[in-house]
């Protein structure tokens, strides 16, 4: 639901790090609790880059499944759709979340200038 | 929690589990001849700056900040009214109070002494379902911090993106009705997760409903084993005091 301002978030950084190339795809790595839609950051990404120099080009969303590992039996597991943050094996309730918490821009692919793009 | 690395240059990266899953990353691009620029930068990177600046701004005034979180109509408003009379006199208590487009809930919360900064989110770019750090930096300047125990900071009504964006509270809480139905911790696992504690409020009104309270903490503890859980109701009072002596615990 707050997708447009996200996607001014990764205009600033991907303008920055690009310091003047054109970009041609913006790789994002989202993770699965991160209740980002990818279709909707896609529209988003169209309308906030619109009529800037960014515009053409494209977010690419990588998903990462969330996965939890038990403190108490050292198991990793999927937390899947209906979410479950307890261990399935053992029914610890001390578990950390090793992965579908990420948000960030992996990299940026530059524009072939002499495609003439 | 496992969350990603974060290094002094600002970049994080995330360690797979174990297993290592793929992240099925597409290579082409080095093969059309296009140049690829690793970044590896959090998008929320300057959200969490922010956060962490207003985190340290309550520490150095000697407060605590609860992030108080719900979806429109659970009663935080109502709640909070019911707080600021009872602590009256024994807390200091600041309010930043996120709505979209009124005052009406920080007008229902005027008269208690507590001091009152609204934040307008409405006026902000996409910033229409939430307050974000760098919001609640703006109402800084307009609570007495120095002569304050405590800050409640009411949220927008939303049980998405409030829990993406930290504020640099010191703890985050929300407040459920039990009119929502059973099936919420699991339908918004984020939000509830991300609670030190879960109020759940409109207890008053459990005959009237077809409400499984065990089904409900069942499907709580199924995303959050660890939050503390007052059943409370607002509008008659009880477990109110409860919810006070939480805050108070705080300080």
């Amino acid at each position: 639901m707050h997708e447009l301002s996200i996607c001014s978030s990764i205009a600033d950084i991907a303008r920055r790090r690009a310091a003047g190339r054109a970009i041609s795809v913006i790789n994002v790595r989202v993770g699965q609790l991160r209740q980002i839609v990818p279709d909707t950051l896609v529209y988003c990404w169209s309308l906030i880059s619109e009529e800037t120099p960014l515009a053409g080009s494209r977010i690419v969303v990588e998903s990462v499944p969330a996965r939890i590992r038990c403190r108490s039996c050292e198991r990793t597991a999927d937390v899947g759709d209906l979410p479950s943050f307890a261990c399935a094996a053992c029914g610890g309730i001390d578990v950390e979340i090793v992965a579908g918490e990420e948000f960030l821009i992996t990299s940026l692919e530059l524009a072939d200038e002499g495609a003439g793009g | 929690m496992g969350r990603f690395h974060r290094h002094e240059d600002g970049t994080a990266h995330a360690h797979d589990g174990e297993d290592g899953h793929a992240h099925g990353e597409d290579h082409s691009g080095y093969q059309t001849g296009a140049e690829r620029v690793e970044v590896l930068e959090r998008i929320f990177g300057e959200n969490d700056k922010t956060a962490a600046a207003n985190r340290a701004e309550f520490a150095a005034s000697g407060v605590r900040a609860v992030n108080l979180m719900s979806s429109p109509g659970a009663g935080k408003t109502t709640l909070l009214r019911e707080t600021l009379s009872r602590l009256a006199g024994l807390v200091r208590i600041g309010i930043i109070e996120g709505d979209i487009e009124t005052s009406l809930d920080a007008d229902r919360l005027a008269g208690f002494g507590a001091a009152i900064a609204l934040i307008n989110t409405g006026n902000g770019f996409g910033g229409e379902c939430h307050l974000d750090a760098p919001m609640v930096a703006s109402a800084l300047p307009r609570l007495p911090l120095g002569q304050l125990d405590l800050v409640l900071i009411e949220n927008v009504g939303n049980l998405v993106c409030p829990a993406e964006f930290d504020v640099g509270q010191d703890a985050r809480a929300m407040v459920y009705a039990i009119t929502e139905g059973e099936e919420k911790p699991l339908k918004y696992p984020v939000m509830f997760r991300s609670c030190e504690l879960v109020v759940v409020n409109k207890m008053d009104l459990l005959p009237y409903l077809d409400f499984d309270l065990d089904a409900f903490v069942g499907n709580l503890r199924k995303v959050n084993p660890a939050a503390d859980v007052l059943f409370v109701s607002a509008r008659t009072g009880e477990g109110v005091g409860a919810w006070c002596d939480w805050l108070r615990a705080r300080l």
